[in-house]
C-alpha cells in the first residue's frame, strides 16, 4: 500500500492546479445557475455528482425551461459523449488486471483535464493517482459552483450581468485556438454558431428548446464533419 | 418547475454511464474510424452551439454582449488562458454597460 499512498499524494499534488482552474470555471457556472434560480445546495449536489462544465451549463438551461427528464437524459448523453472516447482510450493506459469495481470507480471522474493528466503518466497508470486527482479536483469544482451561486446573490446586479458571460468566454477560449490552427475546426465552429443562431429565430424557437437544439446540431454537424473529414490514424 | 433533484439524478446516471461503459466493456479502444472522428468533433460543435448566441444575450444588453464576444475571440486568438479570456470579456461587458 506504500506505493498506493505515494501515488495518491502525487495525484493530489498534480491535481491542485487543475482544481484552481476548475474553481474559476465552476464559479462562472454558479453565476448562471443562480440566474436560473438554482439554490446553493442544488448547485453543490449537481457539481459533486457530474463534474462537467458544458453538461451542467446545458442542464441548467433545461431545468429553467421546464424541460422533460427524457430531454435531459438525451441532452447529457450527447454533450458528454466525448467522455466515452476518453474512457475508451483510458482503458489501454490502466493496469489490465484492474478489477471491474476499481474500473468503475476510476470512471466516475473522467473529465477533459483529468483524462489529459492520466494519459500523460507512465503506463500502467496507478488507480490511486486517479483517486488523488479526483480527491482535490471534485471539491474545487463543487466549491466554485456554490460560491458562484452565493456571490451571484450578494454582488450588485450590474456586476452579476457582466459575470454572466464568463463561462461562455471560457468556451470560446477552448474552441478558438484549435480553430486558428485547423481549418476544419474553424469551419465546424462557424457552422455550429450559425446553426445555433438560426434555431433562435421564430418560428423554430417556439418548437425547439435549447436542450433539443444542442442534441440536433451536435449529432448532425459532428456526423457530417466525420464523413467529410475522417481522422487519420495518428490524429486525435 | 419539475423536481430539480430528479433532473440532477438523471444527469448523474447518464453522464456516469457514458464515462464507465467503455471502461467496463472496451479493452482495446474504439476501432471505428467514423465513430472516432465523430467523437473528436463533438466538443467543438457543442461548445460553439452553447456559446453563440447565448453570450450575446447573457448580460441583458445586446450591444455589450457583441462587444464582449468580440473581445473574447480576439483575446483567444492573441493567446489567452481561460481565466484571462473570461476576465477580459467580463470587464469589457461591465465597462461598456456603464456607457450604454
Amino acid at each position: 500500500m506504500g506505493t498506493g499512498l505515494s501515488s495518491y499524494t502525487r495525484g493530489i499534488r498534480d491535481g491542485l492546479p487543475i482544481a484552481i482552474g476548475y474553481f474559476a470555471v465552476s464559479f462562472s457556472l454558479g453565476i448562471l445557475m443562480r440566474n436560473s434560480g438554482l439554490d446553493p445546495l442544488q448547485g453543490l449536489v449537481m457539481s459533486l455528482v457530474n463534474n462537467t462544465s458544458a453538461g451542467e451549463a446545458a442542464a441548467v438551461g433545461i431545468i429553467a425551461d421546464g424541460g422533460s427528464y427524457l430531454e435531459m437524459a438525451i441532452n447529457q448523453a450527447v454533450i458528454n459523449i466525448r467522455y466515452f472516447l476518453m474512457s475508451a482510450a483510458l482503458c489501454v493506459h490502466l493496469d489490465p488486471g484492474l478489477s471491474l469495481g476499481r474500473r468503475m470507480l476510476v470512471g466516475f471522474d473522467v473529465t477533459d483535464e483529468i483524462f489529459a493528466t492520466l494519459i500523460g503518466q507512465k503506463q500502467p497508470v496507478s488507480e490511486y493517482f486517479a483517486y488523488g486527482l479526483a480527491s482535490i479536483t471534485i471539491p474545487g469544482w463543487a466549491a466554485g459552483t456554490v460560491l458562484g451561486i452565493v456571490f451571484g446573490d450578494i454582488l450588485p446586479a450590474d456586476i452579476v450581468s457582466a459575470l454572466s458571460v464568463a463561462l461562455y468566454a471560457m468556451f470560446i477560449a477552448v474552441v478558438i485556438p484549435p480553430a486558428r490552427k485547423d481549418g476544419r475546426i474553424l469551419a465546424i465552429v462557424l457552422v455550429s454558431m450559425l446553426g445555433s443562431w438560426l434555431f433562435t429565430l421564430e418560428p423554430i424557437a417556439s418548437y425547439i428548446s435549447e436542450g433539443v437544439k444542442i442534441i440536433i446540431l451536435t449529432l448532425v454537424i459532428s456526423a457530417l464533419a466525420a464523413v467529410i473529414w475522417p481522422l487519420k490514424e495518428d490524429e486525435e | 418547475m419539475k423536481n430539480v433533484y430528479i433532473h440532477i439524478l438523471v444527469m448523474a446516471v447518464v453522464t456516469y454511464l457514458v464515462r464507465v461503459i467503455p471502461l467496463i466493456f472496451f479493452h482495446g479502444g474504439i476501432r471505428s474510424a467514423f465513430f472516432r472522428s465523430f467523437l473528436h468533433y463533438v466538443p467543438y460543435v457543442t461548445l460553439s452551439v452553447m456559446t453563440f448566441p447565448a453570450i450575446i444575450t447573457a448580460s441583458g444588453s445586446y450591444v455589450c454582449g457583441v462587444i464582449g464576444f468580440a473581445v473574447a475571440v480576439i483575446v483567444s486568438l492573441v493567446k489567452g488562458s481561460l481565466p484571462l479570456v473570461a476576465a477580459c470579456c467580463c470587464l469589457t461587458v461591465y465597462i461598456s454597460s456603464l456607457f450604454i
